[in-house]
Order: structure tokens, then C-alpha cells, then sequence
């Protein structure tokens, strides 16, 4: 059941994880988002792309953002965009994941775009629909455009990845994003180092290569590139993970005093949405070193060329 | 009645032979043939496999499995006697529901049913169900299986009256507050995946917690059996060698599943390989392996545990747990450790094992005895087909595996429960 091994030539058919993606692709589709990202800089903010194609938006869990975001890539590509929320449709009636997408498909939709609460539903949609298959978050296990969109960030301010080193603080054990970084971001040539109160970082995470752990956000950022803050879910709280959401803030928060313990030209990173003055500091978010709004913008752009790279030149 | 089989051999000599059947007992071996004549093609014949570990799904489940489907697939697999568990709609908890499947089960002409009933009212773990009520209607064991039971008290006064009736309580071990919402074994796999783990101190924190209870009951002389269901963890296992030495009455049982698959099988995301106990790691199926070996393990059991497709289609966190696959045990674990085990040792763990502990009459082939017996081909291989299961669950994670060692025939009772055709 493993992913084949990665070869430059071989084109993958979906973006789940990076299991059977090469550097070189990935690299690929970092360097056409410069070119997306003139296209966003237009007047006429549109490309004809994937004229004819029908890609949905499939989403079985809530996510305004991320919907948003890819919603507009594709449409910025000319495509038809079916949007499928699970909660106004069949699936609140109790259809199976398999009869939903076996529906979806006899639309003749192309492409999905799918967002799920559990780990390997997307997976299923590759499986069930046999179309391109883009992973917008699936569980805790990955969110892959957020990772390339991080990526480009941290690329974009220091022209390489190469011999970069990023920390990414908060609750771990329950992102999704902090997986996929954690996996791409080695594959690019950079070092992670993922932070957070030991309950909320575990050490099987340990096993991926060029990824390190600490409980210390001190030790977590000394040296750090980029410093990435987790959302904290303050529902976690009910999970008996922490303390307090006080004494939470005071020892990660990703803050101006913090980021002082980081490389002089570091950026500060969130995958939004942010709880202001919990992981993150108001100064922080929106001080100089931030990137956030930036990583928003190159969002959509990662997002058009993955669709390009997956749906354009295929027969 | 009267059957005569032909052109067979026991596992422990290359003589062909012949034995006949009348009344429901082994009348005698290589007498003249009388009756129905029926060619075992050189099989291997052994007492019919015992199961005491099956969910049948009846009362209320009959989508899934219902006794006709559950106890064709047992006779199929070899299996002569099963036990089915009592997580049904409603709860096997009551003493006439006892009664009629054991009825029901004994017109069908398949394996014979031995029905295990609930510890506690409803498997709530609040209050004991009628045991000695439930005995006497012929349950055979007392257990709360996946409910597993969180409250200590009602499972130490269920371990002590159930001691006093000589019947066995069995467990689903494992902690509830461990366990949490995870849905796979916890380890470098699950992290990989970002799928909740289930640690495997789950398992030994609550077998360490039963072997106390057990043990403070033998200091006051009370006879209770503690028998511990589908183990699935080296340490688990540990404890148990570890309270056998010190002469505890706990038995246990492992499940081929757990011996021959393990978490990385998940990587696909495939629901098919979600089970309660979870599939644990290769440390752990080797640790079981030499647990059957030394002795440790009384018994293999399958867990059979059917669904529907659709169930077993959905993602990882909203299907149900378990595995079929009762019908093609025997063959599974013959052809992944015969060599290993010999034939000997499998076929006591799939017979004379499970009626040990549970204080049966020894399976036996001497004339006399009942007429419960098994036709294996131990030499053909054959491709795994879900699509000729009886169970209704026509999947499994071996489809397409060449395995050796099917059933050629099953008589229960002196009657064909299954024939190849």
C-alpha cells in the first residue's frame, strides 16, 4: 500500500502528501507561482487555462479560508468551480463518502479539491473518483498547498530553502500543517524544528528526516529563518492538554521578544486563522517581520499553478 | 444416521484410513462402510475447529451477519463449535435470548452455537445480568467485550460470582481513557499518518489491573477464570506469562490478524485494516508468535467480526472496527506457521486449547466421541476469494493470497455442515 518511489519523470496524478512527489517537481511548482503571481498583479486577473474543466470544491469540514482561496485560483484559471459543502447536502442526510463523490463524479466534475476531518479521506476521493485529486487539509495529517504556500514564503524572502531553518510552534500533535511542513520542507533542503508543550508534540514525529523537536521555543528559534505559529484550538482545553491558555501564551507565544532569540532577518509566519495574543502577539502579526497577508497572496498563487501543474498537458 | 469417509489421514500418520459416523459419534475407524460414503481425496482429518471468538450480529445486527451467514462461514472455515459474543441489538443479556439462537442455531444443520451473554445488564458495567439465569440457558461465558469494563468493582463482583457458577469471564482489555479517540496503534505509524493512537499501555494497563482483581480473589479463595481476549501487545503478553507463573486462572487468546498484519497495513488509509485492538507492530506479532509457542496463549480466536462494505468503505475515524475472516483462518495461519508451529500445535490451539479453558471434554477422533470433525487439504493452494465467503462480509484484507490448507468437508454431529464443492 506505499506510495511507488518518487522519480523526477513520473508525473504525480494527485497532491495528497509529497509521498510521490521529487524536489525537482515541487521545485517545479514553486517557480511557475512566480508566474501566477503576475498574473494576480494584472488588471485582468485571468488565464485560460483550464477553460472547460469542472473542479470542485469539496468540502466536508468548514473552511472559509481555504475554500476562498482555492475557490478563486481555480476560477482566476478559467475553470467551472462545483462547490460541495457537506453540511447543507446529502452527506447531514447520512450518504456514504463513496456515494457522495460516485454523484459528484457522474457530473463529470475533473478535479477535486477536498477538505475532510479525517486523515486519509482524500485518499478515498482518489480512490472512489478516479480524477486528480488536490488535499486541502484531510484530518491532522496534511495540508500540502499550505505547505508549498510556506515554502514559497520562506523562498521568496531568501531567495533558497537551502540550509534555512524554520520553527514551527503550538500545538502540533493536532496540525495538519505542521505535518506537511515537516515533510516538504527537508525534501527543499530546510531544517525543521517543531515546538510545543510535550503533550502537544510527539516524539514518533521525530523519525522524519531533518525534523527535530524541542518543548524549549528559546531553543526552537535560536538560529530560526521563519518562525511559523500554530493555531492554538481552544477547544483542545477540554482534552486536558494544558494548563491554561495563560500559561500557554507566556511560554510560546511567537512575540517581538521572542523572535529577538531568532536570526536578525527572520519572518514570522501563520497559517491563519490567528487567535490574537495567544500564539501570537498583536506586534508580532503585524510587525515588519511579518508575512502573513504575504502568505495569503502566495496561497493563491501555489494554488493555481498545483492546479495547472495537475490538470493542464494531460491527456 | 450413518456416514462413512474414506481415503483420509490423521495429522499424525501417512495411513489411509476410513472412520464412520452414526448417531452423532465416532462409531469406529476402518470398519466395513456403511451408509453414506463420502471421499475425503486424502485429506487430513482433525476434531472440528473450536471459535470462541465470533460477533454473529443476531439479534439485530442481520445486515452485517445473522447466524444462517455466521455459522455457514465457521463450517466452512472448519470451525464445528463457535461462541458468539453478545454485543447485539438488544444485548445478549436476557435468558430467553439465550435460548432461541441456540435453537435457531441448531436447525441450521452449520457449526453448533454456544452463545457467550453479557456480565453486566445491557454491557453497561453497572449492574450483573442474571448469571446464573443466563448459565442455565446455556450460555457459556460471561463478557462485555468492546465495552470493555471501566469500572473495577462490577468486574471484580462479575469475576467472583461467574467463579462461583465455574463459568469463565472474558475481556476486552483495554483502557477506555488510554484508548481515547484513537483509532489505530499509537507509534511512529499513526504520527506518520495523523491518525489518533491507541498506546499499547491501553492493552497492559488494564490486563496489569485485571490480573490484581484476579489475584486478591484467589487470595480468598475464590475459583474465578479470567480468560483475556484478542491479545495484541508484547507486554500484555508478558503480564500474562508473568501471572501463569504465579498460578493465576487467566487464560488468553490471539487473533491471526494480529499475528500476521501489522499498523503499517494502514498506510493506504483502507478501513478493511481498522480493528479493535488495533494492528500493532512487528515486535508485537513476533512476541505473540512465541507466546503460542511457550505455551502463553491458550487459544487462537478470530475476532470474526463482520460489516457491511459500505460501513468498512467510510474513512478511518467513522467506520466501525473488525475483520472477517473465520472462514479462512486455518489456512491463514497454516500457511503463514505451520512450518513454524507444526501442525500439531496449530490444531491444538484451534481445538483442544479453546475446549481446555473452557473446561470442555477434550475434541477427540476415538470412536465414541462426538462425531465433530474436519477434512483439511493441507497440500492445494488456493487464491483467497471473497466473493465465495458465506460470511456477508465478501472482503477481506488476504483477497487474493494463495494459501494452503482448506477444508475440504465439516461434519457436526455426524452431519455434512460443509463440502467443498
Amino acid at each position: 500500500m506505499t506510495a511507488a518511489p518518487a522519480s523526477p519523470s513520473a508525473r504525480p496524478r494527485h497532491l495528497l502528501d509529497f509521498q510521490d512527489w521529487s524536489p525537482e517537481r515541487l521545485t517545479a511548482i514553486l517557480d511557475n507561482a512566480d508566474t501566477m503571481l503576475q498574473v494576480l498583479d494584472r488588471p485582468v486577473k485571468k488565464v485560460p487555462a483550464l477553460q472547460g474543466l469542472t473542479v470542485c470544491n469539496a468540502f466536508f469540514e468548514n473552511s472559509t479560508r481555504t475554500r476562498t482561496s482555492f475557490e478563486l485560483a481555480a476560477r482566476r484559471m478559467s475553470a467551472d468551480v462545483l462547490t460541495f459543502a457537506a453540511g447543507s447536502s446529502s452527506v447531514s442526510k447520512g450518504e456514504s463518502l463513496r456515494d457522495t463523490v460516485e454523484v459528484l463524479t457522474a457530473y463529470k466534475v475533473d478535479a477535486y479539491i477536498v477538505r475532510h476531518h479525517a486523515a486519509g479521506a482524500a485518499h478515498l476521493v482518489a480512490r472512489y473518483s478516479g480524477k486528480p485529486v488536490i488535499n486541502a487539509g484531510d484530518g491532522r495529517r496534511a495540508h500540502p498547498t499550505q505547505a508549498l504556500l510556506d515554502a514559497y514564503t520562506v523562498r521568496q524572502e531568501f531567495g533558497s530553502l537551502e540550509g534555512k531553518r524554520v520553527a514551527i510552534i503550538g500545538d502540533v500533535r493536532h496540525s495538519r500543517v505542521a505535518r506537511s511542513n515537516a515533510e516538504l520542507l527537508p525534501m527543499l533542503g530546510a531544517e525543521v524544528v517543531l515546538c510545543g508543550p510535550a503533550t502537544l508534540l510527539p516524539s514518533d514525529l521525530a523519525a522524519l528526516p531533518g525534523v527535530t523537536l524541542t518543548s524549549d521555543p528559546k531553543e526552537a528559534v535560536r538560529g530560526a529563518h521563519a518562525v511559523m505559529a500554530l493555531r492554538l484550538q481552544k477547544e483542545r482545553m477540554g482534552g486536558g492538554f494544558l494548563g491554561s491558555l495563560q500559561e500557554y501564551a507566556d511560554t510560546y507565544q511567537v512575540n517581538e521578544a521572542l523572535m529577538a532569540e531568532a536570526e536578525s532577518g527572520a519572518i514570522v509566519l501563520h497559517p491563519g486563522p490567528m487567535n490574537r495574543d495567544l500564539e501570537i502577539s498583536g506586534e508580532a502579526a503585524d510587525g515588519a517581520r511579518s508575512r502573513i497577508l504575504q502568505q495569503v497572496e502566495n496561497g493563491q498563487a501555489i494554488r493555481m499553478s498545483v492546479l495547472y501543474h495537475l490538470l493542464v498537458g494531460r491527456d | 444416521m450413518t456416514l462413512t469417509i474414506t481415503n483420509i489421514k490423521r495429522s499424525n500418520s501417512d495411513k489411509t484410513e476410513s472412520v464412520t459416523l452414526e448417531n452423532g459419534v465416532i462409531k469406529g475407524w476402518n470398519i466395513p462402510a456403511e451408509g453414506e460414503t463420502i471421499d475425503g481425496q486424502g485429506g487430513t482429518v482433525a476434531p472440528a475447529l473450536i471459535e470462541l471468538h465470533a460477533h454473529l450480529r443476531e439479534p439485530g445486527q442481520t445486515e452485517k451477519e445473522d447466524l444462517a451467514s455466521g455459522l455457514a462461514a465457521a463450517a466452512a472455515g472448519g470451525y464445528g463449535t463457535v461462541v458468539c459474543m453478545p454485543n447485539t441489538v438488544p444485548v445478549i443479556d436476557d435468558p430467553a435470548i439465550v435460548r432461541s439462537l441456540i435453537q435457531k442455531a441448531s436447525g441450521l444443520g452449520f457449526a453448533r452455537l454456544h452463545p457467550a451473554a453479557a456480565l453486566t445488564k445491557g454491557q453497561h458495567g453497572e449492574a450483573l445480568a442474571e448469571l446464573s439465569y443466563l448459565k442455565d440457558a446455556g450460555a457459556v461465558m460471561f463478557t462485555d467485550d468492546g465495552r470493555t469494563n471501566e469500572n473495577a468493582r462490577v468486574l471484580r463482583l462479575g469475576l467472583e460470582y461467574a467463579g462461583s457458577l465455574g463459568m469463565v469471564v472474558s475481556v476486552h482489555a483495554e483502557d477506555a481513557s488510554l484508548r481515547a479517540d484513537g483509532v489505530m496503534n499509537e507509534g511512529p505509524v499513526s504520527e506518520a499518518l495523523g491518525l489518533p493512537g491507541n498506546p499499547a499501555a491501553g492493552e497492559s494497563a488494564r490486563v496489569a489491573r485485571d490480573l490484581e482483581i484476579l489475584a486478591g480473589l484467589h487470595a480468598q479463595g475464590s475459583k474465578a477464570h479470567l480468560h483475556i481476549q484478542h491479545l495484541s501487545t508484547a507486554r500484555a503478553l508478558e503480564l500474562v506469562r508473568g501471572a501463569k507463573a504465579r498460578g493465576l486462572n487467566v487464560t488468553c487468546e490471539v487473533c491471526p490478524h494480529h499475528l500476521t498484519l501489522t499498523d503499517e497495513a494502514l498506510r493506504g488509509f483502507d478501513a478493511i485494516y481498522k480493528v479493535a485492538p488495533p494492528l500493532r507492530t512487528q515486535t508485537d506479532a513476533d512476541a505473540l508468535l512465541e507466546g503460542l509457542k511457550d505455551g502463553t496463549v491458550d487459544c487462537i480466536a478470530t475476532d470474526h467480526a463482520p460489516h457491511t462494505r459500505a460501513e468498512k468503505e467510510r474513512d478511518l475515524l467513522d467506520a466501525p472496527s473488525g475483520i472477517a475472516y473465520i472462514e479462512l483462518a486455518f489456512p491463514l495461519m497454516y500457511t503463514r506457521f505451520g512450518g513454524d508451529l507444526g501442525l500439531e500445535k496449530l490444531l491444538d490451539l484451534m481445538t483442544a486449547g479453546p475446549a481446555r479453558l473452557m473446561n470442555w471434554p477434550a475434541p477427540s477422533l476415538e470412536a465414541g466421541a462426538p462425531a465433530d470433525l474436519v477434512v483439511l487439504d493441507l497440500d492445494t493452494e488456493r487464491e483467497v476469494n471473497p466473493a465465495e465467503f458465506k460470511t456477508k462480509a465478501k472482503f477481506t484484507p488476504w483477497a487474493g493470497e494463495m494459501l494452503r490448507g482448506w477444508p475440504l468437508l465439516t461434519v457436526v454431529g455426524g452431519q455434512v455442515a460443509y463440502r467443498r464443492e
